[in-house]
C-alpha cells in the first residue's frame, strides 16, 4: 500500500509523544475530535443520519419493517444490526461479505442499543406471534479515519432519533406515510479508548489504532449504567485502568449527547 | 385512481421542471481522505458517494493485463436508499450496471499506460430517485480527476427517455412508471461527443429516438459544464490557500528585513 510507510511512521511518532502526555493532533488525551451530524441523510430511508467525526465518515439508515416475532418472544419486535466497511473507506477495505471487523462492529452497537433498553421490543408488537415491527440499522463506513466504533454509535443514535415508523393499513405499510416517531427511551452511546505505550487516549484515530495495544469500547447511558463491553486488540488492561475508562466513557458520552437535543 | 398530468398546459412537468431541464445538480470533489480521489454528488434527490484507489498492483496476478490496466467499477446502493429496504447483497441489477460503467470510464482513462494495474472506483448509492446509474458515473470521473488519473475526457452522463408521449430528460421515478415510459442512460465524452454508456428500456421509433438521443446530448454538455466547475473550484480554492500562505510568508519576511533585530531575538 502506498501510503502504508507513510502511517508506519505516524505511528512511531503516536508512540514517541504519547510519553509525553501529547498526542500527534494535538489533542488532549481525553478530547475526542470535532463532530458533525446531519440527520435525514436519506429520504428513501425511515431515519438516517450522516456523522463526521474528525474525518471519520459514517451514514447509517434505518428501516422498519414487518416479521413474524421470534418462537421465544412472540411479543416483541427486535433490531438488527448491519455494517459495510466499504472499499471506498480505506485503502485495505476489500468488496464482499461482511468479514470479522465489520461484523465485530456491527454487534457491538447492536449490544450497546439492545441491552439499553432504549427500544421497548414489546412496543413493537403488532399481532402478538404473527406479526412485529423490526428495524434495521444499516452502518456505512465512507472514510476510516479511526474509532469506528464510536463514530457507528453516534450515526446509529442519531438515524434511530430521527426514525419515523410506516403507517399501517390492514396491518400492511403505507409508503411514505407515517404513524409517528420511533420511541427512544434513552440515548445509548459508545466511548472507545485506545491504550498506547500504558497511557489512555479517547476516540483513537488512525495513526494511534496502529499505535495501539489493546482498545476498550464502552456503551454507557444518562442514566450512569453500562449496556456493553468490547475489549478488542492483543494487549490488555488492568483493572484500574478499565475503572478508569468507565468513569471517563460516563463523562465523555454525555458531552456527546449534547449534540442530540431532541428527547 | 387519480391521472397523473405529466406535462402540464405551462409544459411543466410533475416536479415543475422543463422537458429539457436537468434536476439540480451539485458535486464535491476530494471528501474521502483515505481514497486517492473522491467525489461527493446529489442529483435531484440522488446521493452517491465514490472512491477512487490505484493504479494498483492487481492482485490476484492472473487477472493482470500487461497491455492495459483494468478498470473495476463496483455500484452498490444501500439498503435503505430505496423505498422497501434492498437486501445487503449485491443484485443482478447492481452487477449489470457496474460492468457497464466501467467499461464507460475505461474508454476514457488512458488504461494503456499502467499495465497488469487496477483503478478501482467504489460507488455508494444514500438516496435514490431514478437516474442513479449517471448520477455516480458522473460523479466517478470527476473522482478519478481528483485522483490524477490521466483521461482522455471526463465522462457526463444523464438520462432522457419519454413519459406520456413527451421526450424529456433526465426523469424522475414516477415518469419513469408512465405506462408508455422510454428510459435511455446515455454518457458520452463531451468533447468528440463520443457515446460510452447507452441503455434503452421502453418501445420507441427510430424518430422518436433521435429526437431523445439529441436531447440527451444538450443534457450531457450541461453535466459537463458542473462536472467542469466542481474541479475548478476545487483548485481554486487550493490556490486561496496557497495564496494566503504566501502572503504570510512575505509580511514575515518584510517584518524581518524592516527590523533585522527580530532575527537574533529567536521566534517571537
Amino acid at each position: 500500500m502506498r501510503d502504508d510507510i507513510l502511517w508506519e511512521l505516524r505511528s512511531d511518532k503516536v508512540k514517541e509523544l504519547i510519553k509525553v502526555s501529547q498526542r500527534l493532533d494535538g489533542r488532549g488525551l481525553f478530547e475526542y475530535r470535532p463532530v458533525q451530524i446531519e440527520t435525514g441523510f436519506s429520504k428513501n430511508a425511515h431515519g438516517s443520519c450522516r456523522i463526521r467525526l474528525g474525518e471519520t465518515d459514517v451514514i447509517v439508515g434505518v428501516k422498519m419493517d414487518i416479521a413474524e416475532p421470534y418462537p421465544d418472544s412472540p411479543d416483541e419486535g427486535s433490531i438488527t444490526v448491519g455494517a459495510e466497511l466499504m472499499p471506498m473507506a480505506s485503502p485495505v477495505f476489500e468488496p464482499g461479505p461482511p468479514d470479522q471487523n465489520a461484523t465485530e462492529l456491527a454487534r457491538v452497537v447492536d449490544r450497546c442499543i439492545r441491552e439499553s433498553k432504549a427500544i421497548d421490543f414489546k412496543k413493537l408488537s403488532i399481532v402478538e406471534g404473527e406479526k412485529a415491527w423490526f428495524v434495521f440499522i444499516d452502518i456505512y463506513i465512507a472514510n476510516d479515519a479511526g474509532n469506528l466504533f464510536d463514530a457507528s454509535s453516534l450515526a446509529a443514535l442519531g438515524a434511530l432519533l430521527d426514525t419515523k415508523i410506516p403507517k399501517l393499513e390492514d396491518d400492511k405499510i403505507v409508503k411514505g406515510e407515517y404513524s409517528g416517531k420511533l420511541e427512544l427511551s434513552k440515548k445509548p452511546l459508545l466511548t472507545t479508548f485506545a491504550k498506547i505505550n500504558g497511557k489512555i487516549v479517547v476516540d483513537p484515530a488512525t495513526a494511534e489504532e496502529r499505535a495501539m495495544d489493546a482498545r476498550l469500547s464502552i456503551g454507557t447511558t444518562e442514566e450512569a449504567l453500562m449496556s456493553a463491553m468490547q475489549k478488542g486488540g492483543t494487549g490488555s488492561f488492568t483493572q484500574a485502568e478499565i475503572e478508569q475508562c468507565i468513569e471517563l466513557a460516563f463523562q465523555k458520552s454525555d458531552e456527546l449527547r449534547k449534540f442530540f437535543k431532541v428527547g | 385512481m387519480e391521472e397523473i398530468v405529466y406535462v402540464n398546459a405551462e409544459g411543466k412537468r410533475i416536479d415543475g421542471r422543463k422537458l429539457d431541464e436537468l434536476r439540480p445538480i451539485k458535486i464535491i470533489p476530494s471528501v474521502l481522505s483515505r481514497a486517492e480521489g473522491s467525489a461527493y454528488i446529489e442529483w435531484g434527490q440522488n446521493k452517491a458517494l465514490v472512491g477512487v484507489f490505484g493504479p494498483r498492483e492487481a492482485i490476484p496476478q492472473h487477472i493482470q493485463d500487461p497491455t492495459k490496466a483494468i478498470v473495476n467499477y463496483v455500484y452498490r446502493m444501500a439498503t435503505f436508499s430505496v423505498p422497501d429496504r434492498k437486501s445487503p447483497k449485491p443484485g443482478r441489477r447492481e452487477i449489470e450496471i457496474s460492468k457497464v460503467s466501467g467499461e464507460a470510464l475505461a474508454k476514457a482513462i488512458f488504461v494503456e499506460r499502467f499495465p497488469n494495474t487496477t483503478i478501482d472506483i467504489y460507488v455508494h448509492i444514500f438516496d435514490s430517485n431514478a437516474g442513479t446509474r449517471c448520477a455516480a458515473l458522473t460523479a466517478a470521473s470527476v473522482a478519478l480527476a481528483d485522483a490524477g488519473i490521466p483521461m482522455r475526457d471526463l465522462v457526463s452522463a444523464c438520462a432522457v427517455g419519454r413519459a406520456a408521449g413527451h421526450i424529456m430528460l433526465d426523469l424522475c421515478k414516477e415518469e419513469e412508471d408512465a405506462t408508455d415510459a422510454v428510459d435511455m442512460p446515455l454518457a458520452i465524452m463531451p468533447r468528440t461527443k463520443e457515446v460510452v454508456l447507452l441503455q434503452m428500456d421502453g418501445i420507441i421509433s427510430k424518430e422518436e429516438w433521435k429526437e431523445a438521443f439529441e436531447l440527451g446530448l444538450k443534457g450531457c454538455q450541461q453535466v459537463y459544464e458542473i462536472q467542469k466547475k466542481a474541479l475548478k473550484r476545487k483548485y481554486e480554492e487550493i490556490a486561496e490557500e496557497e495564496a494566503k500562505a504566501i502572503e504570510h510568508v512575505d509580511k514575515q519576511l518584510k517584518e524581518i528585513s524592516e527590523n533585522p533585530e527580530l532575527l537574533r531575538g529567536g521566534n517571537k
